[in-house]
C-alpha cells in the first residue's frame, strides 16, 4: 500500500518478460505491514466484541450500529489531525503544535459566533492556515528545526488562547455549528452518496482500464474488473447500511472521510505527494532532482495548518463548548496515529491509509475499554504498548528482511 | 632485523570487487614511507585493514609488529598497538575544547572524576612539545582545518603513537599550514615514530618521504627508495595499465557548442575565500564527449555541482546554453535549459533508496513525464519500462526497491533519471565508481551511444584509462585551475597524470 499504485504494479509485473517468485514474494513483504495493522483492528475489534457479550447484548456491543457509530464519531478528530500530520511527517518534519491550534482556531470560531455561522467557521480555517504558515516559512526559510518552531507554538498559541477567551468556556450557540459535530445525516441522503461512490469505483477502474489500452499495456480480464468493482462496494454499501441503522452516517464521519480520501489522493496520485516522500527520502537527491524543497515543506505545514482549523470546528462542535484547554495533547494522539499506521518519523514512508487506521485502532483501544469500564491508568498503558509495540513489530520485521 | 611493520600479502574483497589482492608493504621506524596511487588502487582499504575498521578475519593475510602476528577485532586494539590515523574527514569533537578532544576516552580521572587541572597542563605539554601556539582551551570549532589537522596529531601523540597514517593531510591545508605540519612531520621522524603518507601529490611525497610504494588495482607495484625515482617513473608506475578494449570504438560525429561555461569560480562554504575552482572555462558540443580529468580535491565535483545551482557556497559563473546567456540559480533552472547531471555517490545525491526504481526514475522529469499535478501512473510506467529495456536494468521489476539494487544498476536508474528529463547537455560525476567490471563496460557502451545520439556529455572521473577511453577532448583540472587541455589522440596517461599532478602544464 506504500504507494498506492498497486493496480499499476501488478500490471506492469505481468507485463515484465519472466515473472519471478521471489519478485512475488517482494511484493507482498512490501504490503505486508498494511496487512499486519489491518489484523491488529480484526484483531481488536473481535476482543473488544467477545469481552462486551452480557444478557442484553448476546453477540456483543462493540460493534454494533449504535457504538460503532459512536466510536467513528470519537475518531474523526483525530483521523482529520492524521492525515495532515501524515503530510508534515512524510516531508521528513513534526507538528507539536496541532492541540495548541486546534484549541485556538475553535475558541475563535466560537467567539465571533456573532458575525453568522459561516464567517466564524471561516475563520477557524483561516487562523489554521495562517498559522501553518508562520511555522512552516519558520521551518523552511529560516531553517528553524520543525520540533523546535511547533513546541513554542503548542506553548506560544495556547497562551494566545488565554488570552483571548480571558480562560472562560464558550458555549456554541448557534445550531448549524454544533449540528456539526453531534448530527447525522439523513440515511437516504447516506444511500445516495453510496451509489455515487459505487458508480465513481467503476467508472475509475473502467476508465483505467481503457488508458491501459491506449498506453498498449495489458488489459484486465472482466472478472478482475469486476472484483475491483465489486469489493470496495459491498464494504461501502455494508457500512452505510449499518450506519443508517443508527440513525445515518454522522457528519464528523463524514468530513474525515472526505479528507482521507483527498489526502489519499494528494499523497499518491499528485506531484506534490510524490515530492514529499522524496524530500523526506533523501533531501540532497530531491534537490538535486530539481525540487524545490522549502516550497514543498511550506505547503505540508499549511495543510496542516488548515485540517488543525477543520479538526477545530468539529471538536468543538462535538463538545458543544469551546474551552481554554481544548485539545490539549491532540497533536501526540496524530502523531501516534501515524506511527502505528506505519510512517517513519525519519521521513519517507507512511500513507494516508495507515495513518487513519492507527487513528481507528487507537479510536477502537479508548472506545473498547471504557465499555469494559477499564480503569484510566490501565488504559493509558495500553495506549502507550500499543505505540510502542507497533513500532518494535516494525523493526524487528525490517531487521530481518 | 624485522621491520617495525609488516603487512603481508593482504587481500580484502567487497560484493563483487576484489580490492586488494596480495598486498605487501612494511614500515620501519623513524621512516616516511609514502603510499600512492589512483583512486581506487586500494590504499585506503589498506589503511582501514591497519586500523581495526575492517577487522580479522576479514581479510587476508597477516600484519606483523616487530615480526609477530596482531589481529585486530576493532579499532581499539590496533590503538593499543599504538597506530594512529588520522583520517582526511578530521574525528575531532567541534564543541569540545582542544584539551578535551585530545584525551577524549582517556581523560585523566580520580574516582571517575575528571582532573580537569592534568587534563590542561598535559594537553599544554604536548602542543608546546609541538611547539604549537594553539591554547588547549580554545573551542575546537574556532581552529582553521590546519590547525585541527595538527591537533590530531597532537592527540595520535598523545596515545604515545609508534605508527602514524596520514590520509592526504594537506587537501584542506594552506601553503604555511602545509610548511608547519612538514616540520612537524619532520620533528616526528627524528624521534623514531614511523609514518604512513598518503598523498596524490607528488612533490609532497618526493620531499618528505623515504621509500614510496605504488598500489595499482589492489597490488603492489613497487616499493623503492624515493632517492632512486622521479615524478614521471612514478607516474607511469601508477597508470600504467592497459587501456584495454573494454571502451567501445568511438563513431560519433562531434557537432556544433550547445554548451559553454565561462569564468566558473566556486568557493569553499566552510573556508571563506578559499577557491575550490579559478576561473574555469569550457565548452561542449553536441554528439561529443568531454572528459575532465583531476585528482580527488582538484574542483571537479565542486565545478558541475556549481554549473548546475547545486554549490551551497558562493559562486560566480556565466552559462551559456545554445549561445545564449542563461540564469542557473537552482538546479530546476539547470534542468529547465536541458542539463542533466548523474551526480557522484548515487546512495546519498543519486536515489531514494527506500523507493521503487521506477519511482526514481521519474522523480527529475515528473512534471514532463506524468503531469502537472496529477500523476499518471501508466505513462509513468511506460517510460519506466523503456528506460529500464534500453538501459538493460537487471531486476524483478520497475516497482522493486532501488535500495536492494546492485551498485551497477543502481547507477543505471540514476542514468534513467535523467534521460528522462530528455536533457541536451549531461553531466557524468564519477558514473562507475564501486561498480564491478561488467557493469562498467556497459555504462561505457550507453555513453558512447548518448553520444551518438547527439548528447553533448561532460565525463568526471578520478579512473584515468576511463577519461581516456571515452573522451574526444579532454581538460585536466589541479588545484581547481586548468592545466591541461587535450585531444583524443595527443592525450597519453603520462602526459594527463603530469597536468593533474602540477607537474606539468599544457595548452590546446
Amino acid at each position: 500500500m506504500r504507494d498506492g499504485s498497486r493496480p499499476t504494479r501488478r500490471l506492469v509485473r505481468t507485463l515484465m518478460s519472466e515473472p519471478k517468485i521471489k519478485g512475488r514474494f517482494k511484493l507482498r513483504t512490501s504490503a505486508l505491514r498494511a496487512y499486519t495493522m489491518l489484523l491488529a483492528l480484526i484483531v481488536i475489534w473481535l476482543f473488544f466484541q467477545w469481552a462486551t457479550i452480557d444478557q442484553h447484548h448476546p453477540y456483543g456491543l462493540f460493534l454494533g450500529a449504535v457504538n460503532f457509530s459512536k466510536l467513528l464519531q470519537q475518531m474523526a478528530v483525530t483521523g482529520v489531525l492524521a492525515v495532515g500530520m501524515l503530510m508534515v511527517i512524510v516531508c521528513g518534519n513534526i507538528d507539536l503544535s496541532v492541540g495548541a491550534v486546534v484549541g485556538l482556531a475553535g475558541g475563535i470560531a466560537a467567539m465571533t459566533q456573532g458575525w453568522g455561522v459561516a464567517p466564524s467557521l471561516g475563520a477557524a480555517i483561516v487562523v489554521g492556515l495562517l498559522i501553518g504558515a508562520i511555522q512552516g516559512t519558520l521551518v523552511a526559510y529560516v531553517n528553524i528545526p520543525a520540533f523546535i518552531v511547533t513546541l513554542g507554538g503548542l506553548e506560544a498559541w495556547r497562551g494566545v488562547i488565554l488570552k483571548l477567551t480571558k480562560g472562560a468556556t464558550i458555549p456554541v450557540e448557534h445550531p448549524f455549528f454544533r449540528s456539526l459535530g453531534r448530527d447525522f445525516i439523513d440515511p437516504r441522503i447516506g444511500f445516495g452518496l453510496a451509489i455515487v461512490a459505487v458508480a465513481s469505483i467503476a467508472w475509475i477502474n473502467l476508465r483505467r482500464n481503457r488508458a491501459r489500452q491506449r498506453h498498449g499495456l495489458k488489459v484486465l480480464t472482466v472478472g478482475a474488473i469486476a472484483a475491483r468493482i465489486l469489493v470496495p462496494s459491498v464494504v461501502i454499501v455494508a457500512f452505510i447500511f449499518l450506519m443508517n441503522k443508527a440513525g445515518g452516517v454522522p457528519i464528523p464521519v463524514i468530513f474525515l472521510l472526505a479528507v482521507a480520501l483527498a489526502g489519499a489522493f494528494l499523497t499518491a496520485n499528485t506531484t506534490f505527494g510524490r515530492y514529499l516522500y522524496a524530500i523526506g527520502g533523501n533531501p540532497d537527491a530531491a534537490r538535486l532532482s530539481g525540487i524545490n524543497l522549502r516550497r514543498y515543506i511550506l505547503a505540508a505545514f499549511c495543510l496542516m495548518g488548515a485540517l488543525a482549523g477543520l479538526a477545530s470546528i468539529l471538536h468543538t462542535a462535538r463538545v458543544g463548548s469551546a474551552s481554554p484547554d481544548a485539545g490539549n495533547l491532540m497533536e501526540l494522539d496524530a502523531i501516534a496515529s501515524c506511527v502505528i499506521g506505519g510512517t517513519s518519523l525519519m521521513g519517507g514512508r507512511g500513507t494516508v491509509f495507515g495513518a487513519v487506521l492507527g487513528a481507528l485502532i487507537l479510536a477502537s483501544l479508548d472506545n473498547g475499554m471504557s465499555l469494559l469500564n477499564v480503569e484510566s491508568w490501565a488504559q493509558y498503558v495500553v495506549k502507550g504498548g500499543v505505540l510502542v509495540a507497533a513500532v518494535g513489530f516494525d523493526m524487528f520485521g525490517r531487521r530481518k528482511t | 632485523m624485522n621491520p617495525l611493520l609488516e603487512m603481508r600479502e593482504i587481500t580484502k574483497s567487497f560484493p563483487g570487487v576484489r580490492a586488494l589482492d596480495g598486498v605487501s608493504f612494511d614500515l620501519n621506524k623513524g621512516e616516511i614511507h609514502a603510499l600512492v596511487g589512483e583512486n581506487g588502487a586500494g590504499k585506503s582499504t589498506l589503511i582501514k585493514i591497519l586500523a581495526g575498521v575492517y577487522p580479522y578475519p576479514e581479510y587476508g593475510g597477516g600484519i606483523f609488529l616487530d615480526g609477530s602476528e596482531h589481529r585486530f577485532a576493532n579499532v581499539r586494539d590496533s590503538e593499543k598497538a599504538r597506530i594512529a590515523v588520522i583520517y582526511q574527514e578530521l574525528s575531532l569533537v567541534k564543541d569540545m575544547s582542544v584539551a578535551e578532544n585530545i584525551f577524549l576516552g582517556r581523560e585523566p580521572r580520580r574516582f571517575g572524576v575528571i582532573n580537569s587541572e592534568r587534563l590542561y597542563s598535559g594537553a599544554q605539554k604536548l602542543l608546546d612539545d609541538l611547539h604549537l601556539a594553539i591554547d588547549p582551551l580554545t573551542p575546537t570549532r574556532n581552529l582553521g582545518i590546519g590547525q585541527q589537522q595538527l591537533v590530531e596529531i597532537a592527540k595520535a601523540l598523545s596515545q604515545d603513537a609508534r605508527i602514524v597514517v596520514l590520509d592526504e593531510p594537506t587537501a584542506a591545508l594552506t601553503d604555511s599550514e602545509v610548511e608547519t605540519l612538514f616540520v612537524i612531520l619532520n620533528k616526528l621522524r627524528a624521534r623514531d615514530v614511523a609514518m604512513i603518507y598518503i598523498s596524490h601529490k607528488l612533490d609532497e611525497v618526493f620531499r618528505l618521504s623515504d621509500r614510496v610504494t605504488v598500489l595499482r588495482d589492489g597490488r603492489t607495484i613497487s616499493t623503492n627508495a624515493t632517492r632512486d625515482l622521479d615524478e614521471a617513473q612514478v607516474i607511469a608506475k601508477m597508470v600504467g595499465r592497459e587501456v584495454g578494449q573494454i571502451f567501445p570504438e568511438s563513431t560519433h560525429q562531434r557537432g556544433e557548442v550547445v554548451f559553454e561555461a565561462r569564468n566558473v569560480t566556486v568557493e569553499d562554504p566552510a573556508v571563506p575565500g578559499k577557491l575550490l575552482v579559478d576561473r574555469v572555462g569550457f565548452t561542449a558540443r553536441k554528439a561529443e564527449v568531454l572528459g575532465i580529468a583531476g585528482l580527488m580535491g582538484s574542483g571537479r565535483s565542486e565545478l558541475l555541482m556549481a554549473i548546475f545551482g547545486a554549490h551551497a557556497g558562493r559562486k560566480s559563473a556565466e552559462i551559456l546554453v545554445d549561445r545564449k546567456t542563461v540564469q542557473i540559480n537552482q538546479p530546476a533552472d539547470a534542468i529547465k535549459h536541458g542539463i542533466g547531471f548523474v551526480t557522484e555517490d548515487r546512495k546519498r545525491y543519486g536515489l531514494i533508496l527506500d523507493q521503487t526504481i521506477l519511482k526514481n526514475m521519474t522523480l527529475a522529469g515528473l512534471r514532463k513525464l506524468s503531469g502537472r499535478f496529477v500523476t499518471n501512473d501508466d505513462a509513468e510506467a511506460v517510460a519506466g519500462e523503456r528506460s529500464a529495456r534500453d538501459l538493460h536494468i537487471k531486476a524483478n521489476s520497475v516497482f522493486t526497491i532501488a535500495g536492494t539494487l546492485s551498485g551497477g544498476n543502481q547507477q543505471k536508474v540514476v542514468l534513467a533519471k535523467w534521460l528522462l528529463t530528455k536533457p541536451r547537455v549531461l553531466f557524468l560525476d564519477e558514473p562507475t565508481r564501486g561498480i564491478d567490471v561488467g557493469a562498467k563496460q556497459e555504462i561505457y557502451a550507453q555513453i558512447n551511444r548518448l553520444a551518438e545520439s547527439g548528447l553533448a556529455i561532460v565525463l568526471v572521473s578520478s579512473e584515468l584509462p576511463e577519461v581516456l577511453g571515452l573522451s574526444d577532448r579532454i581538460i585536466v583540472l589541479h588545484e581547481g585551475r586548468i592545466t591541461g587541455e587535450f585531444t583524443r589522440s595527443e592525450a597519453t596517461p603520462e602526459a594527463v597524470m603530469s597536468c593533474a599532478t602540477g607537474h606539468a602544464r599544457r595548452a590546446a
